[in-house]
């Protein structure tokens, strides 16, 4: 069902392109800046993930609100929130997305439709039903997207939110971003049904399962999903199955992974690689236009990191700032 | 000579002004309409206790009656008034916290901090408070510390209708989440409020008997005791001041501490368990800010740690009363002359 | 037997007040006493005055003892001449029954105030006497006040003529929207309230902004105005106490406007919990903070004030009486001469700006003897 890159614009394939890949050199750097052990607190990476965000999340506009997960990096960084602001929270300088008081699990911009990233599993539901519920009434054709991983589907949050959402005919999608892993433990042990599409049906909602490695399957899907919701046709599941490329957090031996499983993801299931492969094997784009792209990001990445570790911590006066409006 | 309302009526046409006035504020709670989906009347129970009956008739589907799914619905009314609606969620019992607290203390009281000043998140959370109602363990409490535990929430509990009206009409403008506590034993009290809207700034407290003696803060339902406590003590010559604190975050330590500099004396009365609630805080800050001013040590007058009895005797035995009141402030007299 | 024997009762100073505490007495029993003398103190939730003899006697007894909160009409004490007997006292005192109160009457106390709407606002007004039954006087309250401002005063005047008193737009309980924030605006409007009840002539009586106002009215109106009593008044002179109106539209709690409110009088110790907790509540209601600010803007910018219509009014033939506080903090007492030579001035001294309220009884009687000598 992979669609077919043609029936993209050539400059969004190569914006898809770009966001992608900022997010795998995000994450890859933070893998060797995390392991240098200058940054502070837990990091989750979303690498091998990339196709499932951008994918998703290129039919939004700013107008439309997303809710994110621990893993939230990809989101933020598909969403539009400022990479080099971004690199400053999770270092936890002043000058970060939240001037370094939220980290990595915090990241968010309420400007950007980015209503943060979330350091309690399944918590994202029931904050997109209430975007979803704010579009409805705000009557613009803002959807909400909520991002939520195998495990965390489990959550009593993610259930009754499914049925709200359902009950109140909402404009949202559950995306459950199916890695394959809770933390340390398998889909397989923690989730007794096969497909997350099943849930869906449980709720009186449609579901729809993709290959969340396949950018254009994901693309396509969504665009589906995302259009019925915008018209009113209420909610939707779709279900992403996908790898993670890295543990759950940094630092994570992922001694519960079989013999060869990462060398084989990483070979035939990196949503990068089978990206550039249909991109360039169409002809849609060129190697040199990848190439140029990888160099900017690269770059990119590079000033992040060094910004950021330039940047100032916050002083003592930010502890007591921002805990209310008005106090 | 003004008109009298109940504090059901009070908070029924704060809400009504609101919406009336600005469209953004919704609410949404289970069966505060009732009778959605079946061929019975609407609107026919106006939430658990009928405070909100008639507003459907109004304003219709800002109205939204939710599934009994507190996570899921409290959470949408956190994540709505992220995204700029000013939503109103009726938790019934405040008991049932339990259920959705991730969405109230994870999710509402941090996102401004963690996201470092870039979010409000004006939502009002109301919610039934308190015991006296012989309605058991579970539906009885005074949870009001554990909320004030956490920084980020406001805590409001009024005692009085005017009060209430005020204060909640503060609470929807508010741009930080509130817990507002409606005690239910109180809901029927009438009182003088004006037809027009006012809000009532939070963080000040409300002295409701002005007296030289004996400084006795509360909140709630024990402002009445309080009170009654204050008229008996009067007949033996002692004269008690009673802070009503109206909101406990913020708190207004500062009409407290002038007060007591004044008395020299404190009784907390303090509805909630007995550790680690409101009486046992402003005791603290008292003795911390106020040592030199004591002239007795401070009392405490809360009920026993143990959860709320459904028998009546015992649940009357539970609750602190103006008996035990006046004599908490004898004993911070014990010794003077008059 | 009795018709010399005069009681002394608790009054009822303005609509809301329904009982008071006896503070002390200021005379011995047995002392005689003067017409006008004041003979004990009471407090009320509001504020603290002197009870005055209404008649000359001797305090035959103190029926009220100090400390006691006794309802409106309850007997506080007796004066009598020394020919009637004690047994006669005795008598009276244990036969005394306090007459109905308008409260008891069943809701009565709320109908005395009224409302009448005047180019689309609603005006709360308290009438007391029948309006055609000679000029009425009409009071006008300051910035930020109401017609409880006069609870000392109207009864002085209604004695003789009808009397009626105000709450000027966005104040009291009048709605909360200005006809305007300029002078013309307001004496426009209250000319126009005038109308809507039908009364044509009036003596006007304004204190501090209801003294501009009555001035402004008197030049755009003079045939209407019988007389003029300014007390405090604005209108007079070019300053005006700055601070004072920012800090009274500024404050929101009591804590804050405490201090601004102890500037209205030479003695602090009259603002009471239940006088901030009035002002507070009036403050609160929706449009008031912005109205308040509208009018200080319109009236006041800069302490300076924008229309001075008091500067020799009396030249233009109408009766005029200025009345001030010696320590008045919010607009200087020299302002109390520029009305013009024929204008009668009193300066009280060490009173404030509330002068009417601290120093009820002289202010009567001042008010009094200009309304008769106007008439």
């Amino acid at each position: 069902m992979t669609s077919h890159p043609l029936a993209l614009d050539p400059a969004a394939i190569l914006q898809a392109y770009r966001t992608m890949r900022t997010i795998r050199e995000f994450e890859e750097r933070l893998h060797v800046e995390f392991a240098a052990g200058d940054m502070p607190g837990f990091v989750h990476l979303y690498a091998g993930e990339e196709a499932s965000a951008v994918g998703i999340i290129s039919h939004l506009t700013d107008a439309d609100r997303i809710a994110s997960t621990h893993r939230g990096h990809g989101h933020c960084i598909a969403k539009g929130v400022d990479v080099m602001a971004m690199m400053k929270e999770i270092y936890g300088r002043k000058g970060g997305s939240c001037q370094g008081k939220g980290g990595s699990m915090h990241i968010a911009d309420i400007d950007k439709g980015m209503l943060g990233a979330n350091g309690i599993l399944g918590a994202g539901a029931p904050l997109a039903c209430g975007a979803a519920l704010a579009a409805k009434y705000q009557g613009k054709g803002a959807v909400a997207i909520n991002f939520v991983g195998d495990g965390a589907s489990n959550q009593g949050t993610f259930l009754e939110s499914l049925n709200l959402a359902a009950v109140w005919n909402l404009p949202i999608v559950f995306v459950v971003e199916n890695n394959g892993y809770a933390e340390a433990t398998s889909r397989n042990y923690g989730v007794a049904v096969d497909s997350f599409v099943d849930r869906a049906a449980g709720f009186g909602l449609p579901g729809i399962a993709v290959d969340g490695t396949d950018f254009f399957a994901v693309h396509e899907a969504a665009g589906e999903v995302i259009r019925r919701a915008r018209e009113g046709g209420g909610p939707s599941l779709m279900e992403c199955r996908m790898v993670r490329f890295y543990g759950h957090f940094e630092g994570d031996a992922q001694g519960y992974r079989g013999p060869g499983e990462l060398e084989d993801i990483r070979a035939n299931r990196d949503c990068l690689k089978h990206f550039v492969a249909a991109v360039t094997t169409t002809g849609v784009l060129g190697a040199a236009a990848l190439a140029a792209v990888d160099a900017e990001v690269a770059a990119l990445i590079d000033r992040a990191v060094i910004e950021a570790k330039a940047a100032p911590h916050p002083v003592a006066a930010d502890l007591l700032t921002d805990v209310y409006v008005s106090y | 000579m003004a008109r009298k309302l109940s504090i059901r009526q009070a908070i029924n046409e704060a809400i009504d002004q609101e919406m009336s006035r600005d469209p953004r504020v919704i609410m949404m709670g289970e069966d505060i309409v009732g009778g959605h989906g079946s061929e019975g009347e609407i609107d026919c129970w106006g939430g658990a206790l009928g405070v909100t009956k008639g507003l459907y008739g109004k304003y219709g589907d800002r109205l939204l009656d939710t599934p009994l799914s507190e996570s899921a619905y409290v959470g949408a009314a956190i994540g709505a008034a992220v995204c700029g609606m000013r939503p109103i969620a009726e938790l019934q019992f405040i008991d049932f916290m339990g259920v959705c607290f991730d969405q109230i203390y994870n999710q509402a009281a941090k996102f401004r901090y963690m996201f470092g000043g870039k979010a409000q998140t004006p939502v009002v959370i109301r919610a039934m408070i308190g015991a006296g109602f012989r309605a058991a363990a579970q539906h009885s409490q005074m949870l009001t510390p554990i909320f004030t535990h956490i920084p980020g929430l406001k805590v409001v509990c009024p005692s009085n209708p005017y009060d209430a009206k005020g204060l909640l009409i503060q609470a929807i403008r508010d741009n930080d989440p509130v817990i507002f506590g409606e005690h239910k034993v109180l809901y029927g009290i009438e009182g003088e409020v004006p037809e027009a809207s006012y809000a009532i700034p939070f963080g000040e407290a409300n002295i409701v008997r002005d007296g030289d003696d004996c400084t006795i803060v509360t909140y709630g339902m024990m402002v009445h005791r309080a009170l009654e406590a204050a008229a008996l003590l009067e007949k033996e010559g002692i004269d008690a001041e009673v802070i009503d604190l109206r909101t406990l975050s913020p708190l207004d330590m500062d009409t407290i501490l002038e007060s007591v500099e004044r008395t020299g004396r404190l009784v907390c009365v303090d509805e909630a368990s007995p550790r680690c609630n409101i009486a046992t805080d402003i005791s603290a800050q008292v003795v911390q800010a106020a040592f030199a001013a004591l002239q007795a040590p401070i009392m405490m007058v809360t009920p026993p740690h143990v959860p709320v009895p459904f028998s009546p005797v015992l649940e009357d035995i539970y609750l602190p009363d103006s008996t035990k009141i006046a004599a908490a402030v004898r004993r911070t007299l014990e010794g003077k002359r008059h | 037997m009795s018709a010399t024997i005069t009681p002394i009762t608790m009054p009822k100073w303005g609509l809301s007040m329904s009982e008071g505490t006896v503070v002390a007495w200021l005379v011995d029993e047995g002392a005689e006493v003067r017409s006008g003398m004041p003979l004990l103190e009471v407090e009320t939730d509001k504020i603290n005055n002197e009870i005055e003899a209404a008649e000359a006697g001797i305090l035959r007894r103190k029926v009220a003892q100090e400390g006691a909160l006794l309802p409106v009409k309850a007997l506080l004490g007796v004066l009598a001449p020394a020919e009637v007997g004690d047994a006669e006292i005795d008598a009276y005192v244990a036969a005394y029954v306090a007459p109905a109160t308008e409260d008891d009457q069943g809701g009565a106390a709320a109908d005395a105030y009224q409302f009448v709407d005047v180019a689309g606002l609603r005006v709360r007004y308290a009438g007391r006497g029948d309006l055609r039954n000679g000029v009425p006087v009409l009071f006008i309250h300051g910035f930020g006040g109401d017609l409880d401002n006069w609870l000392f005063n109207i009864d002085a005047a209604g004695e003789f003529l009808p009397t009626l008193a105000l709450d000027l737009p966005a104040h009291g309980q009048s709605a909360v929207r200005l006809p305007g924030a300029t002078l013309a605006d307001l004496s426009a409007f209250v000319l126009a309230f005038l109308d809507a009840l039908g009364v044509d002539r009036v003596h006007l009586v304004g204190h501090s902004l209801g003294g501009t106002i009555a001035a402004s009215m008197a030049r755009a109106a003079a045939k209407r105005v019988a007389s003029l009593t300014l007390i405090a008044s604005a209108g007079l002179g070019d300053e005006i106490d700055a601070d004072y109106l920012g800090g009274f539209v500024a404050a929101s709690s009591r804590r804050e406007l405490k201090p601004v409110m102890e500037r209205l009088f030479a003695d602090a110790s009259l603002v009471s919990r239940q006088l901030l907790d009035d002002v507070l509540r009036f403050k609160r209601l929706d449009g008031v903070g912005a109205a308040l600010t509208d009018l200080a803007a319109g009236l006041f910018a800069g302490g300076r004030q924008s229309d001075q219509p008091g500067r020799g009014i009396a030249d233009s033939g109408i009766p005029v009486q200025v009345i001030w506080g010696s320590a008045d903090r919010i607009i200087p007492s020299r302002h109390a001469t520029a009305a013009g030579a024929a204008a009668k001035v009193h300066v009280l001294d060490g009173a404030g700006h509330m002068v009417q309220m601290e120093r009820a009884r002289e202010v009567n009687a001042l008010l009094v003897e200009h309304l008769r000598s106007s008439a």
